[in-house]
C-alpha cells in the first residue's frame, strides 16, 4: 500500500518531498499536550506521527534507530516538564540515555537537529503545535535522511 | 494471526469533515489480519457499540482497533464494550484520529492519509497484544487529608459522615485555616468565626477523625488504595493531652516579642501561645526560637505555673507511619507579600496593609479588638484607599499571570464593613475590571456603589508617598482620562494570592502534577475537576486556584464524594501494563531494580530451565501490585529481558515499521 510518498526520494528543493517524522509522546503529559492541540485545532504538518508511550523513559534507543533504518528523517521524543515526571524520575533517565544516543548518532554522522527531546505538559497545547512546527520546518531544511537506511528496505 | 476488527468513527462532523472514514475503513480492511472494517457515525453511542459487539460475534474477532478520538477520552468505554462481548479488554487499540488528525488538518486528502497510516500503526500493535488481566489490590478503608482550613474540613467530615476513618494533618497549631482569620464573609456578611468554629469543634469532636496538627507529612508511597505516610509531628513542648488550654502560661512567658501569625504580625506574642480563643486542639505551643527555656535552659516560669503539668521541654520530634486508601490535598494559598511593590510603600508605611491584615485589624479577635485605627497614628483614618490587581493578571516577573478571583468581593466587603461601622470614613476602589460572577455578587457590589456610597475608580494607583500626616496617592482615573492626587490615611493592597509554598514538595511527593503557577493540577479540567491525574490523589480548595468559600466547600464536598467512591470498594482492579521479566534471559544485573522509582523490582533464585538444561539463577522478579508500567527498567535491561505488558518492544517496533513504511 502507497500511503506517503516519503519513500520516493524527493530532493528537498522540488517542495514536494515531506520528510517523515516520529514522534515519541508520554502518555500523561506530551501526548495529552498533543490533545490539548487538537482541541484548540492548533495545525502542525501531517508528516508528524505520534507513538504513545507510558512514560518517555520507555523509550528504547533502539526504537529511535529502527524509525532512522526504515526511512524516518526526524524524531522527536517529549515528556513531561523535569520534577513533573508522573513516574516521578522517568524523564531523567530518558534525558540521559538520549544524551548518550545522540552523542552517538552525530558521531555516525546523522546531524545533531534531526534528533530532539522536548519537554510538553497536557496543558502546553500550544507548545506541542509550535515544538512540531519548529521541528518539522527544520528536518525540511536537512532534507532527506540517508544515513543508517536499511536499503534493503527501499525496493 | 490475530482475526481484527476496524472500526472508524465519524464523531458526527469532528472526524468526517476532514478525513474521508469510508475511504480509510477500505484501506485498512485490506490490511493482513483484518476480517472485518466499517465506519459509523458515533462508535461511542450505544448503537455504535452494539455495532462493535455484534462484529466481535459474528466475525470472531480476536483484536478490535478503534478509529475515533483519543484513547485519553474513550479507551475505558470501548474496553468494557468489547470485554462485555466476550474480548478481552486489553485486545483493543485506539488509533487517535481525531484530536491528532481531523481537528488539525485542513486537506482532506492529507488527513485521510494520515489516519489510513495511523490505523495501520494500530492494526499492526493490536496483531502483538495479548490478553491481559487486572490484579486486584485490596483498600485501606482511610483517607488521608493535608491542610485544615475550611477545604480540609468540609473534606474530612464528609468522608467521617460515610463511615470511614479520617486524619487530618495540619502544620500550624491549629485546623482553621484562613477562614479563622477573616472578619466577616462576602456575599452575606456574617461573622467568618461564627461559621468556621463550629466546623473547627464538629471536626475535633467526630470520632472518625483524628486531627494531627502541628505535623508535617514527610513522605507517601504506594498507590491508589494502598498509600503509605510519613508524618512528622513536631514537638510542641507542651503534652497535648494534658493541656486543659487554659492559658495561665501565656500570661506569664517574659518572651513577649514573636509576631503574632494568627493576626498577620500586627502584634506580638508570647514564646508559649495558643494561636487564638477558639484554637483547635485548643492547646498551648512553645515556639523553640523564642523560648528562654529551650535557648538558654533558663526561665521554665510556664511549667512552674501550669497545673496539669503539661510542659515537657524534652519532647522530641516523632514520625507516625499510617495507611492510607486515598490522599486529598487541602493546602490552600497565602497572600503575597508585596515587598517588591516599593511604589505602594508597603515595606515602608505602617498604614500600607495587605487585605488580610486589613481583615485582622477590622476583626473583634484582632489586634485593635474590631476598632478601625491607622496602624501608626492609633486614630480612625478618614480616607481609606483600596489597590485592587496587586500582583494578579500581570505579566511581569512579580506578578501572577492570573485572577486572584476573590478580591473584587472581599474589597467591596472592606468598604461596606468600614462604612457600616464608621459612615464618616471615606472609602475609594481603584481597580482594573470589577469581577463579580457568582450568586448574589453583582448585587453586593452595587450595594457599595449605590447604597454605601463607596467610590470605585477605574485606573492604577501609580505611586504612594509618605505625606505630612498622611499617605499621599498618585493615580489616573482611566474614565475620565486625569491624574489624581488623593490624600489617604490608609491603603490597602488586595494582594494577589498564591499557593501554600509547601504545595510543590507535597506534589512531588505524591507525583500529583501542578501546572506553572504551583497549583495543583485537575485530571481534567471540565470532567474531573477534583482528581489529581494521579489515581487516588484527590484536590480540596484553594490549593488547585483561587476560589471563595463557596466554592471551596463545594469542592471539598466533592472530593470527598470520590474519595468515599474509592473506600467503599473492598479491591480495586490495578493497570496491568506492568513489566515483567522473562527469567530465561534475565543475568541478573540488578541495573533494573536501580533504576525502578517504585522499589518493585527484587532478586530471587529461581530454577530456571533454559535450552534444555535446568539450573537455579538469580533473577528479577516485578511485584505486580508495586509496579506502575512506567518502563524505565525494560530500557535499562542488557539482556532484553525486561519488557513492558500492553507496551512491549516488538509492538513499539511493529507501530514505527508501520509509520516508517
Ligand atoms: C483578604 C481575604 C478575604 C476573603 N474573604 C472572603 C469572604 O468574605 N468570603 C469568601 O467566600 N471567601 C473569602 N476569601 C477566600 C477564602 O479565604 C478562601 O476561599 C478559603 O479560605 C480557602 O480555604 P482552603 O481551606 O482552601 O485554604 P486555607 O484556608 O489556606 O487552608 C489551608 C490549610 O492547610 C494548611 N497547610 C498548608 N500547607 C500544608 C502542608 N504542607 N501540610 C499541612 N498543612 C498545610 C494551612 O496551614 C491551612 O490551615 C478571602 C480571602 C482573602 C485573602
Amino acid at each position: 500500500m502507497q500511503l506517503n510518498d516519503t519513500n520516493q526520494a524527493v530532493p528537498a528543493e522540488s517542495g514536494a518531498y515531506k520528510p517523515l517524522i516520529v514522534a515519541f509522546c508520554c502518555n500523561w503529559c506530551s501526548y495529552a499536550g498533543a490533545d490539548t492541540a487538537g482541541s484548540s485545532r492548533l495545525s502542525y504538518p501531517s508528516n508528524i506521527k505520534i507513538i504513545r508511550v507510558p512514560c518517555s523513559c520507555r523509550v528504547n534507543p533502539l526504537f529511535i534507530l529502527r524509525a532512522f533504518q526504515r526511512g524516518a528523517d526526524g524524531v522527536i521524543l517529549c515528556g513531561c516538564h523535569p520534577g513533573d515526571c508522573h513516574y516521578t524520575t522517568g524523564n531523567y533517565y530518558a534525558r540521559r540515555r538520549m544524551t548518550l544516543l545522540f552523542s552517538m548518532l552525530d558521531y555516525l554522522g546523522i546531524e545533531r537537529e534531526r534528533t530532539r527531546v522536548e519537554w510538553i505538559s497536557a496543558a502546553e497545547g500550544a507548545k506541542f503545535a509550535a515544538t512540531m512546527n519548529e521541528f518539522a520546518e527544520t528536518i525540511n531544511r536537512l532534507g532527506k535522511n540517508r544515513k543508517l537506511r536499511d536499503l534493503r528496505c527501499e525496493i | 494471526m490475530q482475526k481484527i476488527g476496524v472500526f472508524v468513527c465519524w464523531c458526527g462532523s469532528n472526524i468526517a469533515a476532514t478525513v474521508d472514514v469510508a475511504a480509510v475503513a477500505e484501506a485498512l480492511g485490506k490490511q493482513p489480519g483484518v476480517v472485518y472494517a466499517t465506519d459509523y457515525q458515533y462508535m461511542c453511542s450505544a448503537s455504535g457499540q452494539n455495532l462493535i459487539k455484534d462484529a466481535i460475534r459474528d466475525y470472531g474477532l480476536t483484536g478490535v482497533v478503534i478509529c475515533a478520538c483519543s484513547p485519553r477520552m474513550h479507551e475505558a468505554t470501548f474496553r468494557k464494550t468489547i470485554s462485555s462481548a466476550g474480548l478481552n479488554p486489553y485486545m483493543l487499540e485506539i488509533a487517535n484520529i481525531r484530536e491528532q488528525c481531523s481537528w488539525i488538518h485542513k486537506d482532506r486528502e492529507e488527513a485521510t492519509k494520515k489516519a489510513i497510516t495511523m490505523g495501520t500503526a494500530a492494526i499492526a500493535k493490536v496483531q502483538l497484544n495479548t490478553p491481559l488481566t487486572q490484579m486486584k489490590s485490596p483498600v485501606t478503608k482511610r483517607a488521608l487529608v493535608i491542610g485544615g482550613g475550611i477545604a480540609g474540613m468540609q473534606t474530612a467530615l464528609d468522608i467521617a459522615d460515610a463511615g470511614f476513618e479520617v486524619d487530618i494533618v495540619e502544620k500550624k497549631p491549629t485546623i482553621g485555616g484562613k477562614m479563622a482569620q477573616l472578619d466577616k464573609t462576602f456575599p452575606t456578611l456574617d461573622c467568618s468565626s461564627c461559621i468556621v468554629t463550629p466546623k473547627m469543634v464538629d471536626t475535633a469532636a467526630n470520632e472518625k477523625i483524628t486531627i494531627f496538627s502541628y505535623a508535617e507529612v514527610e513522605n507517601v508511597t504506594g498507590f491508589i488504595g494502598n498509600f503509605k505516610a510519613t508524618i512528622k509531628q513536631k514537638p510542641r513542648y507542651v503534652d497535648a493531652e494534658k493541656c486543659t488550654g487554659c492559658g495561665l502560661c501565656t500570661t506569664k512567658c517574659p518572651s513577649k516579642k514573636s509576631l503574632n501569625e494568627f493576626n498577620m504580625g500586627l502584634n506580638t506574642r508570647t514564646a508559649i501561645y495558643i494561636p487564638f480563643a477558639q484554637a483547635v486542639p485548643l492547646v498551648a505551643t512553645i515556639d523553640p526560637d523564642a523560648c528562654i527555656k529551650l535557648k538558654t535552659g533558663k526561665c521554665g516560669l510556664c511549667e512552674k505555673v501550669c497545673e496539669a503539668g503539661a510542659i515537657d521541654y524534652a519532647q522530641k520530634e516523632e514520625l507516625i507511619e499510617r495507611e492510607y486508601g486515598a490522599v486529598v490535598v487541602a493546602t490552600g494559598y497565602n497572600q503575597i507579600k508585596p515587598v517588591q511593590y516599593e511604589e505602594y510603600l508597603y515595606n515602608q508605611s505602617r498604614d500600607v496593609v495587605t487585605s488580610l491584615e486589613f481583615e485582622r485589624l477590622m476583626s473583634a479577635s484582632g489586634p485593635t479588638a474590631g476598632h478601625l485605627q491607622c496602624p501608626s497614628t492609633g486614630k480612625l483614618p478618614r480616607h481609606i484607599v483600596f489597590i485592587q490587581c496587586v500582583g494578579s493578571r500581570g505579566t511581569a516577573c512579580r506578578e501572577k499571570p492570573y485572577c486572584s478571583k476573590v478580591c473584587c468581593m472581599y474589597t467591596a466587603k472592606h468598604a461596606m464593613l468600614v462604612k457600616d461601622h464608621y459612615p464618616e470614613v471615606e472609602c475609594t476602589v481603584f481597580y482594573i475590571d470589577v469581577r463579580t460572577p457568582g450568586k448574589n455578587f453583582d448585587e453586593f457590589y452595587r450595594r457599595a456603589v449605590e447604597q454605601y456610597g463607596v467610590h470605585y475608580i477605574k485606573g492604577m494607583v501609580g505611586k504612594v508617598e509618605q505625606g505630612d500626616g498622611c499617605l499621599k496617592v498618585q493615580a489616573s482615573d482611566l474614565l475620565d482620562n486625569r491624574q489624581l492626587h488623593l490624600e489617604a490615611d490608609m491603603v490597602v493592597l488586595a494582594a494577589a494570592i498564591e499557593p501554600d509554598p509547601s504545595a510543590r514538595k507535597i506534589g512531588t511527593m505524591l507525583t500529583a502534577s501542578m501546572d506553572t503557577n504551583d497549583f495543583f493540577s485537575e485530571a481534567h479540567a471540565k470532567l474531573r475537576p477534583v482528581e489529581s491525574p494521579t489515581a487516588g490523589v484527590f484536590l480540596s480548595g484553594m490549593c488547585q486556584g483561587p476560589k471563595d468559600i463557596p466554592e471551596t466547600v463545594s469542592q471539598a464536598s466533592a472530593a470527598a464524594s470520590k474519595v468515599i467512591g474509592v473506600l467503599s470498594k473492598d479491591f480495586l482492579l490495578s493497570n496491568p501494563c506492568i513489566a515483567h521479566s522473562d527469567p530465561t534471559l534475565c543475568n541478573g544485573c540488578s541495573q533494573c531494580q536501580n533504576v525502578c522509582a517504585y522499589g518493585a523490582i527484587s532478586y530471587e533464585d529461581q530454577m530456571v530451565v533454559d535450552k534444555g538444561v535446568r539450573e537455579t539463577r538469580r533473577v528479577a522478579v516485578v511485584n505486580e501490585a508495586i509496579c506502575q508500567g512506567c518502563g524505565a527498567c525494560t530500557v535499562t535491561c542488557p539482556s532484553g529481558a525486561m519488557d513492558l505488558k500492553g507496551f512491549a518492544s516488538n509492538q513499539i517496533m511493529a507501530e514505527v515499521d508501520a509509520i516508517c513504511n
